[in-house]
Parts: C-alpha cells; structure tokens; sequence
C-alpha cells in the first residue's frame, strides 16, 4: 500500500520529518511549541501572518512550506486557527514527568467541557487513549475555529490529534 | 432533518414559518427556503416519477439545471423544486409522468 | 432601452469582483442573475478560504462573499436577481426575463461570469432519489441548514468532495466512506486529512458497481480497480447508506458563450470547451468578455481575480482607465493569479490557462 497523505489522506512519518514545519526533539522536550503539518506546496500563506512573534515564515512565493523558527515559537496557538487547512497542533512535552499536552483545532459540535475525559485519536481517527480536557479556546477571534488542550500520556504526543468522534467500529484502510 | 445547532454557524433561531401541504400532507417550511429542502427536512426525497419507466426522481443538482427535482406546484407541473421558494398555502404534488396542468390555471 | 457601460451576467464570486471594479472606475453597471440571491456557490462555503492573507485568506468564504456584496451596494452596483438572460444580440443587447417579462439592456460591455455545473456519473440505480451532487448536499447544509441524508458515501477526492465530506461531518451526518477512481488523492492533503483524524476512510483505486434501494438509496456495492480501470474481483465492499454524493468535477456553463458566437476550444484539464478569450479575458466577440469557472474550472479565489481581471480590462477600454493605470492593476492581478497557480496542485491549471491564451 501506497503511503503518504496523497494515497492515505494522512501525512506519513517521513513526510513530516522532510518539512520545514516540524520541531525537533530537542525543542519539543522544552516545553510548548507549533507542530507544522504542512507537507504540500498549496498557495496559503495566514499562519505567517497570525503568528505574533515572527516565528513561521513562508516568504515571497505563497506556496512555499511554512517554516518554523522553534526558538521564537513560544507554542502560543494563535496560528492554529488561522490555518485554513486546520494543520497546526501545539505539543507540549514538558508538563509534567508522565504527561504532556496537545492542543489541536476543532470545529465539531458538541465541544467538550473543560475536565471532561475524553477518548483522543490519532490521524486517521483511531483511538488511542483517554485523555483530560485541560483548556477549551473559542474566542471571536478565532472565527468558530475552537482548539481543545487534551493531557495525555507523553508517549501518546506525537501521535495524538484529535478527540475521536466515533469510538468504535472504525476500520483501518 | 433540520440541523439545530451548527458548529460554524450556529443557531438557527429567527426563522418565520410557512404552511405548506404536499400530498395532501401540512408541513411547515421555513420562510425563504426553496421547496425541496422543505421536503428533505420532512424527509421526503421522491418528488416524481419518470413518464416511461415509471421510476422515482428526487433532487440532483441544486442549482436549477438538471430538472430532476421537478414537481406540480400549484397545479403547475415542472417546476424546479430547487430554486422555488415555499410560500404560504402552497400545494405541492408528486409529479406523475410528465404531469398536468390543473383546470384552475 | 436601458443604456449601461457594462452588464455582467452571473453574480457569483467572478461576477461580483468584476461589477466592483467597473463601478470603481466610474462605471456604471448592472449584475444580472437568474437566483433569487446573489453571490452564486459563495455562501455555502463556510470554511476558512486558503490563499494570500493579504486577499482575505483564512476568512471564511460567506464572509467574503458579504464583503463583496457590501462593496457592489457602496458603489451603486445595479443588481436584478431573479433574471435569467435569454439572449445576447450582435450589437450587445442583453434580454432577459424577469418578474415575468421581458427586458433588454443595451450594454457597451458583457461579461459572461455565468460559473459551473457538477458532473454526473452513471452506475446502476444512480437515477434513485439519495444520489445528488456534492455542491448540492453542501447548500442544503450549509444555507439552508437541511440534512440531505444521515449515512452517506461521498464519490471522488478531489477539493469538493473533501470538503463537503468534512461539512457534512460538522452539520450532524455521518460518512461512511469517501471513493475515488483514481490511484490518489485528487484534492488537498490538509483537507484529506481533516476528515481522516474524524475517521472517514478514503479509498482510492475504487469506484461504485451498483447501488439498490426501494424507492430510494439504501446501500451501495463499491469495488476496487486496477491501473486499467477495471473492477479487481473479490475486492467488493457493501455500504449502508441512504445518500450518495457525486464529487466528479464541474463543467463550465457555456450556453451564453455558444450563443453570442464566441470562439470555443476543447481543454479537458480546464472542464472541456472554453470560449477563447485573450489576456484582458475579452472573448472573440469584441467587447464580450468571461471570468470565473466559465473559462476553465479552478475554485472561488481565482474567479475573483479573473473577475477583476475582466472588471479592469473593461474599465479600460470603456476609456475610465488610461492605458499606463491600467496595465499597473492588470498586473497587480496576474502577479496574485500566478501565485495561486503554482505548486503541485496549480502548476497544471497554469499550463492549461497559458494554452488557452496561446490559441489566439
């Protein structure tokens, strides 16, 4: 089977690892910061914008990737919903010695209530772990694009994306 | 099925209302809305039948262009469901083949 | 008879950004279209727009298509709505019929922004009622707040079918899967997946066999294929549905083009036969022009573009412009198409525009 998010729809491990876009390690163990996955060259540019401390520059041509300055970033999340494509997450690894944080776009009714427990998934929707709704954002600002912070087993931070929408019965293709 | 409650757009809450009979059925329509999507909210989905097979036709395209959606709207028939707006007292048929003109028009 | 510098038929995305242009200059305009609203496929999208943010990128599409609307009524923008046009004459009378007669305006300039239609895709039992466009579940979604159905399966992967798949989703429906013939994703990865962290499988290499239900859809046989585009045997999955959505692409709306007796040439990367127009987008037919879908399928922030393209180009030759303001706005627009026409996904749209231009 073909990988890759032009045959899956979800962005392969190698494809994230080649962008601009992806924190390293190193700065991921700091503590909050952006999680770029942008992995096409489409004519976007408002992430460069919304970003408050220059962090994200795409540059001249609007297809360029978005690349992530992650020593400006400070994992704010302003730009995650501002992403038109809804492909930014902010990842925390520091919170906490069993735990860290994501925080991803969501735009589902209903929204979860903060210290909800909730099943969380990964990019293709499957379920992985339960996890704790520590923050719910919806302001006018960010136009209907709600971002949830789930806290979750640190192991989980890479993989973990979203709530699960449907728990069960998912088939994997 | 109406959706209530809409992530993006919200509440539907200042809505007027019309009455509507299809069928000899009284539905409420939402004032404005075209005929078709009064029916989809009732679920109702087979607006007429073809003229030579006999075979059920609902709505396709939406935008008035491919005439599926016709039905016999105050004694007129073949008009496009998705692009006439519901009004008060409508009488709405189940179009039968190619349909007929009622004697009052 | 109504004398007008210029009447653009089609009060979409194109149409709109044209009428403001004109009006801009000093011109004076009428929008004409055959919808009791204007602002033609703009206010069902309601997802936030891609695109440079310095033209309204991350605003969602029935935001922009307000703004438009305002700007068209500050700047005394005649539009008829419920005015579907019948005729276009050699000397640019426009007829149309509206309130139930009919009228002609004397127009020194037209634009043809008239759009597209959806594709349809034939496969046993896809006349039942529960087949329907993709575009046409989304305004029943989306504007009037109606659920076509609640188990759907959406057919083709490009942008539409992606995001009407994730629109769904948020109206309330379940998807059960989305299909699509061929060997890859046609639309946007962001927006793939999207719909794949809300677990909707997508199934390339597959196509619909057949689809049963009494009187209307209630399930559906789907199939893989080969590189040869023929069924794989034992490869078939049933689905229980009630809807099916058809997202195989768009065909510009030509009639009026064909009727005004404008040149035409067959690009199937662009939808099929286009009206040859020049790079002003003035077709053949001196003082005709087209802007939007109608010259080659692309999506809402290229048709403003070419809808200012076309605005600026008439301003010009109505003589509101001189030659030198002109060719600095005109460029200003081309420098934003081209940019929304590079990468992966607009390299071909590019390629298929510069031959459509090349023809004359």
């Amino acid at each position: 089977m073909n990988e890759g998010v032009k045959y899956t729809g979800v962005p392969a491990q190698t494809e994230l690892e080649a962008v601009p876009g992806t924190p390293s390690l190193e700065r991921l163990e700091k503590g909050p910061v952006a999680f770029i996955e942008c992995v096409q060259e489409i004519p976007c540019n408002p992430c460069e914008k919304a970003c408050p401390f220059g962090a994200i520059t795409i540059g001249e041509s609007i297809t360029n990737l978005p690349t992530l300055n992650e020593e400006k970033c400070t994992g704010c999340g302003v730009c995650m919903s501002a992403c038109p494509g809804l492909a930014i997450f902010i990842i925390d690894l520091s919170y906490s010695k069993e735990t860290g944080l994501v925080e991803f776009p969501y735009e589902y009714y209903p929204l979860p209530k903060i210290g909800d427990i909730v099943p969380c998934g990964n990019r293709s929707g499957k379920y992985l772990v339960e996890g704790k709704v520590l923050k719910v954002k919806n302001n006018k600002k960010m136009d209907h694009t709600a971002t949830i912070t789930v806290e979750i087993p640190k192991n989980y931070c890479l993989e973990v994306r979203t709530i699960c929408r449907i728990k069960e019965g998912l088939k994997d293709v | 099925m109406r959706i209530v409650n809409h992530p993006i757009l919200g509440k539907d809450t200042d809505s007027q209302w019309v009455t509507i009979n299809v069928d000899g059925k009284i539905l409420q329509a939402k004032k404005g809305e075209p005929i078709a999507a009064a029916l989809l909210a009732a679920g109702i989905r087979k607006f007429r039948i073809t003229a030579k097979e006999g075979n059920p036709r609902g709505i396709f395209c939406g935008i008035g262009r491919c005439t599926d959606c016709i039905m016999t709207v105050n004694g007129q028939p073949n008009i496009r469901t998705c692009i006439t707006l519901v009004e008060e007292g409508m009488v709405i048929e189940n179009q039968q083949g190619l349909g007929k003109w009622s004697d009052s028009k | 008879m109504k004398h007008r510098d210029a009447v653009i038929i089609g009060a979409g995305p194109a149409g709109l950004a044209a009428a403001v242009e004109i009006a801009k200059a000093g011109g004076q305009v009428t929008l004409l279209d055959e919808n009791n609203k204007p602002g033609g496929q703009l206010f069902k999208q309601i997802h936030k727009f891609f695109g440079s943010s310095e033209h309204l990128a991350g605003t969602r599409g029935y935001n922009i298509g307000l703004q438009l609307l305002e700007n068209t009524k500050a700047l005394g923008v005649e539009v008829i709505l419920d005015a579907p046009v019948h005729g276009i004459y050699h000397d640019r009378v426009v007829s149309f019929s509206h309130k139930g007669k009919e009228q002609s305006i004397d127009a020194q300039k037209i634009i043809l922004a008239t759009g597209a239609s959806e594709n349809t895709l034939a496969f046993p039992g896809s006349t039942l009622p529960g087949v329907m466009g993709a575009g046409a579940a989304q305004t029943m979604i989306n504007v009037h707040q109606v659920l076509p159905g609640k188990k759907i399966l959406m057919v083709g992967s490009g942008n539409v079918g992606l995001i009407v798949t994730y629109q769904l989703l948020q109206a309330g429906a379940n998807v059960l899967a989305l299909i699509e013939a061929a060997p890859q994703i046609g639309g946007y990865g962001v927006h793939a997946a999207k719909i794949r962290r809300a677990g909707v499988p997508i199934l390339i290499s597959h196509t619909i066999k057949e689809v049963w239900g009494n009187d209307e859809v209630e399930g559906a046989l789907v199939t893989q294929i080969d590189k040869n585009w023929q069924p794989v045997p034992h490869t078939e999955k049933s689905f229980d549905i009630d809807t099916i959505c058809i997202a195989v692409g768009l065909s510009p709306l030509t009639e009026l083009a064909w009727l005004a007796g404008c040149r035409f040439t067959y690009i199937p990367r662009l939808g099929g036969h286009i009206p040859i127009h020049n790079s002003d987008m003035e077709t053949t037919v001196p003082g005709i022009y087209v802007a939007g879908d109608i010259t080659g399928v692309e999506e809402a922030s290229s048709a403003m573009e070419e809808g200012r393209l076309a605005g600026i180009a008439c301003a010009q030759a109505l003589g509101l412009y001189d030659a030198k303001r002109a060719l600095i706005l005109k460029d200003q627009v081309w420098d934003r198409l081209n940019a929304l026409r590079t990468g992966p996904f607009g390299e071909g749209r590019r390629q298929a525009k510069e031959e459509l231009l090349n023809v004359l």
